[in-house]
């Protein structure tokens, strides 16, 4: 333990967190421009400070595109009234933003988001056992949205509660079992060697595909998005578990709800698709300059906002499950899908002569 | 009756047909939205949409094709009204008379409170004398409940002249054609 490590982990924590909830409020936007366009609609085109009007053409541009919306959204939930409703038991319900936000935030810490900067490397926190450390956290997460059902004491919360608490466990448990081959064919569980071995031999998802499937529409379900966002139907419960909540506690779930998302695509790009590895431009070992290093975290953040914007794509694209259809999808199609993979990976590794 | 549905397909069970579809159709329709400009977004400010012609909008009070008053300050309009929105001052016997020929007396103050006013078209129907008419208005805002109130300048500006109908004028000329008896057909 030196001073050097933690001048630089409390910088490291400060940017990542920093970055994750600016990409958190324009996800938001990214959401509701993604649909307007879906829906042949214009979506935000209005908010804007005045000075940028008076910036000729590029000011318009800007305005056009909603990028000053997310500031007026989050400004708006800051100085709205956070009411509390009576009737609610008061400590659960104002611990359930809190832990619905932290391990959102938590997951991030053990993601390599690039290889190095100089002598740093570009992750919070090499652990050896990053990924269970991850499947730990994210299985707090589901804590936040129960207590926020319960502490409401109101039935459509309550309902959301309850719906979100047997789909994330049951999720959980493919996810898991999902990315079991991977760690098969690695033979590590720390990312950064996952992600090393990945620009040696190639990316995960062409050597284990139906883990790839499972995992993306597991981590669809753990994030409560669309086709399985059944803790927050709107048009069933009202708003979901977070229906009693206003102002900058209502906030906190949304930001829950974004940073899950940005987190499960992180950690699809980590395990599936190479990290900040690409395959060309001799982009794939660690890098030896800054610029490098930079281009490095570049091309993680692309890939993951390619995953957020398939995220928000799909939200827009089918209907939502039917509870049973849900069940039946993830214990009688997904958890026998993925252990005759494991089979399968496990015996195809057994007969090939070992690699490495 | 009983309809038998078919049972799916192993296609269909598998969902992924309709994944590329909806795929297929989400993104003709953002292409479509964000570079053929084909929105159904009408941005009001900018655009306004056509008001149909018996739209029923704010009443204003109108005039006639000489420019003056028509209304008589009967206040059945007054009385009809479902919210009480109108308010009229008669004049008084020894009040202002009327603008023009035919008429008695006109208000001396007539207001709406476009606050309750709501758009029935009451007003209309029961004029006697066609003096107040819901207009084609629809936004109207203001900076305090006083500023909605709108008094007769206001209501006769914003009416404008009301073409067409001058119900007296008929009977007026009736009238001078029954003094070269008799009457010409």
């Amino acid at each position: 333990m030196n001073w050097n490590f933690i001048i630089f982990s409390v910088v490291k924590i400060a940017i990542v967190v920093g970055v994750v909830q600016g990409m958190v409020a324009y996800a938001v936007l990214a959401e509701r421009k993604i649909s307007a366009w879906i829906q042949d609609r214009v979506g935000p085109n209005r908010a804007a400070p005045p000075f940028v009007q008076a910036i000729p053409g590029l000011g318009r541009v800007l305005i056009r595109l909603g990028l000053f919306q997310p500031l007026a959204d989050g400004l708006k939930f800051m100085l709205k009234e956070d009411f509390t409703p009576a009737g609610v038991r008061k400590v659960y319900f104002w611990l359930a933003p809190a832990i619905a936000v932290i391990p959102s935030m938590l997951v991030i810490a053990v993601i390599p988001f690039g290889s190095q900067l100089g002598h740093q490397q570009m992750v919070i926190s090499d652990l050896n056992v990053g990924i269970l450390y991850t499947f730990g956290i994210v299985s707090l997460g589901v804590y936040g949205i129960v207590l926020a059902g319960y502490a409401a004491n109101s039935k459509y919360p309550f309902l959301g509660g309850i719906r979100s608490s047997a789909q994330m466990i049951s999720y959980e448990i493919s996810m898991g079992m999902a990315v079991i081959p991977v760690f098969l064919i690695v033979g590590n569980l720390n990312l950064s060697r996952i992600i090393g071995w990945q620009a040696q031999h190639g990316w995960l998802a062409l050597y284990s595909p139906l883990s790839f499937i499972i995992f993306l529409i597991a981590s669809f379900a753990e994030t409560n998005r669309l086709p399985f966002d059944l803790p927050e139907a709107e048009t069933e419960l009202v708003g979901g578990y977070h229906t009693e909540y206003s102002a900058m506690k209502f906030a906190l779930f949304f930001l829950a709800e974004y940073s899950n998302m940005i987190a499960s695509a992180a950690m699809m790009v980590t395990l599936f698709f190479g990290g900040w590895t690409l395959p060309f431009w001799g982009l794939d070992h660690p890098a030896a300059t800054l610029a490098a290093g930079i281009a490095h975290i570049l091309v993680f953040v692309v890939k993951m906002l390619l995953f957020v914007v398939l995220f928000i794509w799909v939200r827009w694209m089918f209907p939502r499950f039917r509870y049973d259809q849900l069940m039946d999808l993830g214990w009688r199609r997904f958890v026998p899908l993925a252990l005759l993979n494991i089979l399968i990976t496990a015996i195809v590794l057994w007969l090939l002569p070992v690699r490495n | 009756m009983i309809v038998n549905r078919k049972p799916l397909t192993l296609a269909e069970r598998l969902y992924l047909p309709a994944i590329v579809g909806g795929f297929k159709v989400t993104f003709r329709h953002a292409l479509r939205s964000l570079f053929g400009g084909k929105t159904v977004t009408m941005e009001y400010p900018e655009q306004k949409w056509a008001v149909p012609p018996d739209y029923r909008g704010a009443p204003y009070l109108v005039r006639d094709q000489d420019g003056n008053t028509k209304c008589v300050s009967c206040q059945l309009c007054e009385f009809v009204c479902p919210p009480k929105a109108i308010r009229i001052k008669p004049p008084g016997p020894a009040g202002q008379l009327a603008d023009r020929p035919n008429a008695e007396k006109m208000p001396e103050e007539f207001e709406i409170d476009f606050l309750r006013c709501i758009y029935c078209g009451l007003c209309q129907e029961v004029c006697p004398e066609e003096a107040i008419f819901l207009l084609k208005d629809y936004s109207l805002t203001g900076q305090s409940r006083g500023e909605m109130i709108y008094n007769k300048e206001k209501l006769l500006a914003l009416g404008g002249v009301h073409g067409g109908i001058q119900k007296w004028k008929s009977k007026l000329e009736e009238a001078k054609e029954q003094e070269n008896f008799p009457v010409k057909v």
